[in-house]
């Protein structure tokens, strides 16, 4: 099956090369609910590299560096260009970072962070399968067991 | 090598250098040094009940010749007021030199690690880490074997929940052992520690069966089942009285071989062991104080 072109944005956001089945946790993090511009997700496409692949495209509207972190946790593969006037502007590779702070919440209740007012921070102790610990309890947890904080 | 100003909070943030440098300067606070710490102040802030680490502490500082002020129960603290950890470390920071904190909150160590500018030392933060305990631990081995390199050590007990048996484990694997994990099968060692020290190049042997993997040991490390880690009360029910050992084990090992347990006990280990040379549980409680000893003195710079 030939590549199939997903329409093209004036100006926004691409985020491509997502492992089809990381696409909908992407677009969970990115909150669509709260913006009114229009997204558009395209599923299964056919990658040589990866088989199948997702696409997201958000018209309108620019990442943060917290939602790119977030995407390279999920979908390290990803790229995220800016369209400006139907060009591509910029294209990055996301990078997942080595520290991730604010982004994840501790899934242990008896951890700190969940007690008192502290910005979460994890460690990545392994990149694939990613494994992050947590700078406070130490807890270690994978990919799967992950919860983004709320912005 | 300077421990001028460090925490103490986990056994992950010391290296084998490290390790060695404690246990070196460990060995030389066997001797009595009244003066060594003479005019620093502790704070030993407990926010749960605790007896042997704290009565170390404050043995280990008073031996040195030092003061010692804080709270063994968060209910005579501002703590029962609302006050956070934050908060309690950063008043606890202008009045002492050296802070100790132990809290059922996982992390809470760390925390006041960040919000201190004088060493912390972790009492004990919850399931997570005791590293004063693996430390004691290591130095109790050591002492008895004469040596860390070449030995078989066995874990008995709870080894899912147990922080001991998780942060001993990480600290022997600096060195050449083999290690054995005796324990039913729900409450065996967690995949992530295997893993760590699988990929370190440990041999690690998974057992229920005390007294075949008894034959090889040097030490057998015994742990508590822990009532107030386990989730579920029936699970601690069905598991409670897993193992105990008495003077039929004795049959099964080495003329050398040490119990070790880092105490309190509740049934594992018959008090007709006390007696035997097996028995290394009591002169371990007592290298605490001697452990500390050292602790406090390094971080403190002297």
């Amino acid at each position: 099956m030939r590549e199939r072109k997903v329409p093209a944005i004036k100006d926004g956001t691409v985020i491509d090369h997502i492992p089809s089945r990381e696409t909908f946790r992407i677009i969970r993090i990115l909150n669509p609910q709260e913006f009114e511009h229009p997204i558009s997700v395209t599923l299964n496409l056919y990658s040589k590299k990866m088989g199948k692949k997702g696409v997201i495209k958000i018209d309108d509207r620019f990442l943060t560096k917290s939602e790119v972190d977030r995407i390279a946790i999920l979908a390290p593969s990803a790229t995220v260009s800016i369209i400006k006037d139907y060009k591509i502007q910029n294209k990055i590779q996301v990078k997942l970072p080595k520290e991730l702070n604010g982004i994840i919440k501790c899934s242990n209740p008896l951890c700190v962070t969940n007690k008192e007012e502290v910005r979460t921070t994890f460690k990545v102790v392994r990149e694939d399968p990613l494994e992050v610990k947590c700078h406070y309890c130490e807890k270690v947890y994978t990919k799967d067991e992950l919860e983004f904080m709320r912005k | 090598m300077t421990f001028k100003g460090r925490d103490i909070v986990s056994i992950h943030d010391f290296t084998k250098k490290d390790l060695l440098h404690i246990l070196k300067r460990s060995k030389e606070m066997e001797e009595d040094k009244p003066e060594l710490l003479a005019g620093k102040i502790l704070s030993v802030l407990f926010f749960e009940p605790s007896t042997r680490t704290r009565l170390s502490f404050e043995s280990a500082m008073c031996r040195l010749g030092g003061k010692v002020i804080g709270f063994s129960d968060e209910k005579v603290s501002s703590v029962k007021k609302g006050e956070t950890i934050w908060d309690t470390v950063k008043m606890a920071d202008r009045y002492s030199d050296v802070i100790v904190i132990r809290s059922p909150i996982e992390g809470s160590a760390r925390l006041a690690a960040e919000a201190a500018s004088v060493p912390v030392i972790n009492g004990g933060d919850g399931a997570n880490q005791h590293p004063t305990q693996t430390l004691l631990d290591l130095y109790t081995i050591q002492k008895a074997k004469r040596k860390l390199n070449g030995l078989k050590v066995g874990f008995l007990g709870d080894l899912k929940y147990g922080r001991t048996v998780h942060s001993l484990a990480i600290a022997l694997s600096h060195w050449e052992v083999g290690l054995y994990f005796i324990a039913p099968d729900a409450l065996q060692m967690p995949d992530q520690y295997l893993k760590d020290l699988q990929e370190k190049g440990i041999p690690c042997i998974q057992t229920s069966d005390v007294f075949s993997a008894s034959k090889e040991l040097d030490v057998l490390y015994v742990t508590r089942i822990q009532q107030e880690r386990f989730p579920d009360p029936m699970e601690y029910e069905r598991y409670k009285h897993a193992y105990r050992l008495d003077r039929s084990l004795l049959e099964h090992v080495k003329k050398d071989m040490k119990i070790m347990h880092p105490l309190p006990r509740v049934g594992e280990i018959s008090p007709e062991l006390d007696e035997t040379t097996h028995a290394a549980y009591f002169d371990q409680a007592g290298n605490g104080v001697t452990v500390r000893k050292a602790l406090l003195a390094l971080v403190l710079g002297r």
